[in-house]
C-alpha cells in the first residue's frame, strides 16, 4: 500500500516501474528500491532462512541485516533494501545460502 | 607531501559536516555511502529537529540534509561513491569498497568513520516473522520511499525515535494501537509523548511483547507485563491484533571496519554499547584514523554535526594542513557540544563520555 496523502510529504507524479517477482509481473515507482516496491505490492516475505526454512521480511532497511537478501537478474545474496529497483527486473525468492 | 585522499565513510549529519570543512581546506575528499542518498538517518526525518539554533534546530531533518549537502556543491575536490559500501579496511589506511558487482580500492592519508548505528533487536518468540520491523525502516519505508509498513502498528519502546516514529506512521494514515515500554517511565521528551497520547495512543509502562503470531507474516501479538528484573509475569498476557511491530529498543554503533584494523573498542553501555576508544580529537587508537557521529557513541544529529568538524579540522592540521582560524573555531565547537550536553536529557551521555575519559 502506498502513502495516498500526507501533511508534510509528497509522493505523486513517480513513474511506474515494471519488474517481476517469481515470474509474476508487478508494477513499482521510481525511487523504488526493490523491497520497497516489494512491500507496497504486498510482498513481505522476501527470503527463507538458512536452516529452519522460516520465512524472512526485511528488518533494518538500510542494508545491515541480510534480512531481506533475494535473487535478482539470477545474482543471489542481493540486499533488496539498498538495491534501486529497475525496469524489468527478475525478482525471486531466496532459499538459503541461494544457489549461484 | 601525501597526495592521498581524506576518506569518509558515511555521509549522515557527521560525515556531511566534516566533508565541508575538508574541502574548504582544498583537500581532495572522497565521501562514500551504501546508500542511493546522501544524509544517513536526515533523509527520514520530516519532524522538526530538537538540539542547538547553530545546528538548525526547529527545522525538518530532510530540509537540514538539503542545506548540508548544498554547501559540498561547487567544490572540485570532491568525489562522491554512493550505493558504495566499505566492506574491509586495512593497517595501511586502504579500503576496499563494493559498488554493485564492481570492486576496487581507496587509499587514504586519513580516514574518519562516520558510519552511524544500526537499530538493535528484541528477544522473542517469532521475532524474525516478516511484520517485526525496526523503527528506522518503518520511517525509511514510509518517508522515503511512500509506502506504508502496514496497517495497525504495535510501537515497541517510549524512548524519542519510538514517540516520533509513533507520530509520523499517524500522519501517514496509519493506525498506532499501543505504545509499550518495559521500564517504568517514558524514556523520551514528554513533549513528544503527549502529542501522540492527544491522538489517542495508549503508552503502557512495564509491559513487552511476549511473541509475535503469524503463518508468513504478523498477524498478532501477545504483550505480557514485567516485573521489576524485566521478566515476563506469567498470567498476565493479553492478545493485540496487528500487523506490524515496531521495534524502537535502541541503537548500537557500527564499529566492525575499525575491528578489522585493531582499533581499540571499549564497552560503555550509555553511548550505545562497543565505541571505539577516541581522545579529545575524536582520532582513535590507529593514528590517523577517526570517528564522530553515532558510531563514536549514540547521541543525535546536533552533535555529530559539530562532532564531524573537529575531527575534520584534527585531521588536517594532523597532515600538516592549515587550517584558517582552526583554534578559535575548535574552541567555539567544543562550547557549542558542551552546551548540548548540559541539559538533563545529555546526562547519559556526560556519564558515557566520563568513562571514555574525553567529557570536554
Ligand atoms: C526517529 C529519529 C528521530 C531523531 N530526532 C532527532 C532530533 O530531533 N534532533 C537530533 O539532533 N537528532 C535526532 N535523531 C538522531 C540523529 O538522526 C542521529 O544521531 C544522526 O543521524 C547520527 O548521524 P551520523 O552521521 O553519525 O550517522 P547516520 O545519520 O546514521 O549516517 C551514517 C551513514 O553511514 C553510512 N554507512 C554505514 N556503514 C557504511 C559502510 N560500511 N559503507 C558505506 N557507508 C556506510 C550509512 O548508509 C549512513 O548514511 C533522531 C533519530 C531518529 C532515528
Ligand atoms: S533489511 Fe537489513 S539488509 Fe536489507
Amino acid at each position: 500500500m502506498r502513502i495516498t496523502e500526507h501533511p508534510i510529504l509528497s509522493f505523486k507524479g513517480k513513474k511506474p516501474v515494471v519488474f517481476f517477482y517469481n515470474g509474476q509481473q508487478l508494477v513499482g515507482k521510481e525511487g523504488d528500491t526493490i523491497a520497497s516496491a516489494l512491500h507496497a505490492a504486498g510482498v513481505k516475505m522476501l527470503s527463507e532462512s538458512i536452516h529452519l526454512k522460516r520465512p524472512r521480511g526485511f528488518y533494518c532497511a538500510i542494508g545491515n541485516c541480510a534480512s531481506c537478501n533475494m535473487v535478482v537478474n539470477g545474482e543471489p545474496n542481493v540486499r533488496t533494501c539498498i538495491t534501486p529497483l529497475e525496469a524489468n527486473m527478475d525478482v525471486r525468492m531466496q532459499e538459503g545460502k541461494g544457489r549461484v | 607531501m601525501n597526495e592521498a585522499p581524506f576518506v569518509i565513510i558515511g555521509a549522515g549529519p557527521a560525515g556531511l559536516s566534516a566533508a565541508e570543512i575538508l574541502l574548504k581546506s582544498g583537500a581532495h575528499v572522497v565521501l562514500i555511502d551504501r546508500s542511493d542518498r546522501l544524509g544517513g538517518q536526515l533523509t527520514k526525518q520530516t519532524h522538526m529537529f530538537f538540539g542547538s539554533e547553530k545546528q538548525h534546530a526547529s527545522k525538518r531533518g530532510i530540509d537540514i540534509l538539503k542545506l548540508m549537502v548544498d554547501a559540498l556543491s561547487g567544490y572540485d575536490n570532491l568525489t562522491v561513491h554512493k550505493e558504495t559500501t566499505v566492506v574491509g579496511m586495512y593497517k595501511d589506511k586502504t579500503l576496499a569498497c563494493l559498488k554493485g558487482e564492481t570492486y576496487f580500492k581507496v587509499h587514504a592519508q586519513a580516514i574518519i568513520v562516520a558510519t552511524g548505528a544500526s537499530e538493535k533487536a528484541l528477544p522473542f518468540e517469532n521475532n524474525d516473522l516478516p511484520g517485526v520491523y525496526a523503527a528506522g525502516a518503518v520511517q525509511t519505508l514510509m518517508n522515503v520511499y511512500g509506502v506504508k509498513p502496514g496497517n495497525k502498528v504495535l510501537m515497541v519502546g517510549s524512548g524519542n525515535i519510538g514517540l516520533i516514529v509513533s507520530y509520523q506512521l499517524m500522519q501517514a494514515g496509519i493506525e498506532v494501537v499501543k505504545l509499550v515500554e518495559a521500564a517504568d517511565s517514558i524514556s523520551g521528551y514528554l513533549v513528544h509523548a503527549s502529542k501522540i497520547r492527544r491522538y489517542g495512543v495508549p503508552i503502557e509502562m512495564n509491559k513487552s511483547v511476549k511473541r509475535a503470531i503469524g503463518k508468513t507474516a504478523v498477524e498478532a501479538v501477545e504483550l505480557w507485563e514485567l516485573d521489576e528484573h524485566w521478566q515476563g509475569i506469567p498470567g498476565t498476557e493479553e492478545m493485540i491484533e496487528c500487523d506490524t511491530i515496531c521495534l524502537a529498543v535502541g541503537l548500537a554503533p557500527l564499529t566492525e571496519l575499525m575491528q578489522q584494523i585493531g582499533v581499540e573498542i571499549t564497552f560503555i553501555g550509555e553511548l550505545g554499547g562497543n565505541v571505539p576508544r577516541i581522545n579529545p580529537r575524536f582520532e582513535t587508537s590507529v593514528p590517523g584514523v577517526y570517528a564522530c557521529g553515532d558510531v563514536a557513541g549514540i547521541e543525535e544529529a546536533s552533535s555529530a554535526m559539530i562532532a564531524g568538524k573537529i575531527a575534520a579540522t584534527h585531521a588536517l592540521l594532523n597532515a600538516g594542513i592549515e587550517v584558517d582560524k582552526a583554534e578559535s573555531s575548535l574552541a567555539s565547537w567544543r562550547q557549542e557540544l558542551q552546551g548540548l550536553r548540559n541539559g538533563p536529557h545529555g546526562e547519559k551521555v556526560r556519564k558515557g563520555l566520563e568513562k571514555l575519559g574525553v567529557l570536554s
